[in-house]
């Protein structure tokens, strides 16, 4: 499976965390290709992901999570590689939870496979109680909800980063058309609308580190999320499903 | 319109009308963007000089004078302008987002080759 698997980790700011987060995949995912995805750091984020042996490409500027993680799809692409998994820089990813995403994407049960910190965990996993600020608990229900409403089925972790995905999902998050401001559950559905088989596992995730500015943190970077996903879910639902792909 | 109100906004038509020339003329404007401000001094110009039908669109819209109508349109005229901005800046952000990765890629890439080559000329180094 090595070969054919390229582990993305988008970095921006993360040379506090990133160091222990790759010798960790290097622990459970042994032999697995990591791509680290410095989007225009300023701090030594690059020099460790060197340091530690990862693949690395630079942005030469700060593009924002989901171009990062779309950069690193297209490196996966391009190297041919068949099954990418995004995976987070800060430690917030449980990495001995890799081979179970994978294993479902590999297995062709699924093209995209998200790890949900809210599903029931079974016995194997580490255990790990976070589950989550309120805030964000109550944004994932809600969207999971309207998601749920796409994809004809429950899914309670639409933010989760955690994600495997094969060629074909690949290909969908490196189209024009990708939602790259916030890839969350307006991704979700655009997959599900291309056609894209989509499983929910359940994961480990850890919080973020104290002082890491988050995606979704500030005072008024919640609501601009909450008005952009609408946005973007609405537009998706406006638009035919062969404009998708 | 007073003979003064129609002299002053044709003056205002022809002052714009002679910047935007003058950046196309130095090339700070480029000729796809200079057209938008063409056609505002053509509506200007329009709104003027065909009074009878400015005075047809103010009753229309229910404005109490011309010069409130000539003010509409020119408030419609910038929101229509900054809608074509918009659009321009998103594609010019998309356009910058692919060359930036790009960009990201083809350096890797070369990177990857030079570290490659690095590799393989120490192990002839070593060979002899």
């Amino acid at each position: 499976m090595s070969r054919r698997v390229l582990i993305v980790i988008p970095v921006f700011n993360e040379a506090g965390y990133l160091g222990p987060v790759l010798r960790g995949l290097r622990r459970h995912a042994p032999g697995l290709d990591v791509l680290v995805v410095d989007d225009g750091s300023d701090d030594q984020s690059a020099a460790i992901a060197r340091e530690e042996g990862a693949l690395l490409v630079q942005h030469a500027y700060n593009a924002g999570y989901g171009v990062a993680i779309q950069t690193g799809l297209k490196y996966a692409l391009r190297s041919g590689y068949r099954f990418a998994l995004t995976f987070d820089g800060d430690g917030q990813h449980e990495p001995a939870c890799v081979h179970a995403l994978l294993g479902v994407c590999v297995s062709g049960r699924a093209d995209l496979v998200i790890g949900s910190r809210y599903l029931p965990r079974g016995d194997s996993l580490p255990a790990a109680p976070y589950r989550g600020p309120l805030l964000r608990r109550l944004g994932s229900r809600f969207f999971g909800f309207l998601a749920g409403l796409f994809l004809g089925k429950k899914l309670t972790d639409p933010t989760s980063g955690f994600l495997a995905m094969n060629e074909r999902a690949m290909r969908l998050y490196t189209a024009d058309q990708f939602p790259d401001t916030y890839p969350d559950a307006d991704a979700i559905v655009l997959a599900h609308r291309a056609g894209l088989r989509i499983e929910e596992i359940p994961v480990v995730m850890y919080p973020s580190p104290k002082g890491k500015r988050s995606m979704h943190g500030g005072a008024l970077r919640p609501l601009r999320y909450v008005f952009d996903m609408l946005l973007s879910l609405g537009m998706i639902a406006l638009r035919r499903g062969g404009e998708e792909e | 319109m007073t003979p003064r109100q129609r002299i002053a906004s044709v003056a205002i038509a022809g002052a714009i009308l002679i910047v935007v020339l003058e950046l196309v003329r130095r090339r700070t404007l480029r000729i796809e963007y200079s057209w938008l401000w063409i056609a505002a001094v053509a509506g200007i110009l329009a709104l003027v000089l065909a009074y009878p039908v400015t005075l047809a669109i103010t009753q229309w819209i229910g404005a109490v004078s011309s010069t409130t109508t000539i003010f509409i349109f020119a408030f419609v005229f910038l929101i229509l302008i900054c809608i074509h901005f918009s659009v321009k800046i998103s594609e010019l952000a998309n356009q910058v987002k692919k060359l930036g990765q790009e960009l990201a890629l083809l350096r890797a890439e070369r990177e990857e080759r030079e570290e490659k080559a690095e590799r393989g000329e120490r192990g002839r180094v070593e060979d002899r």
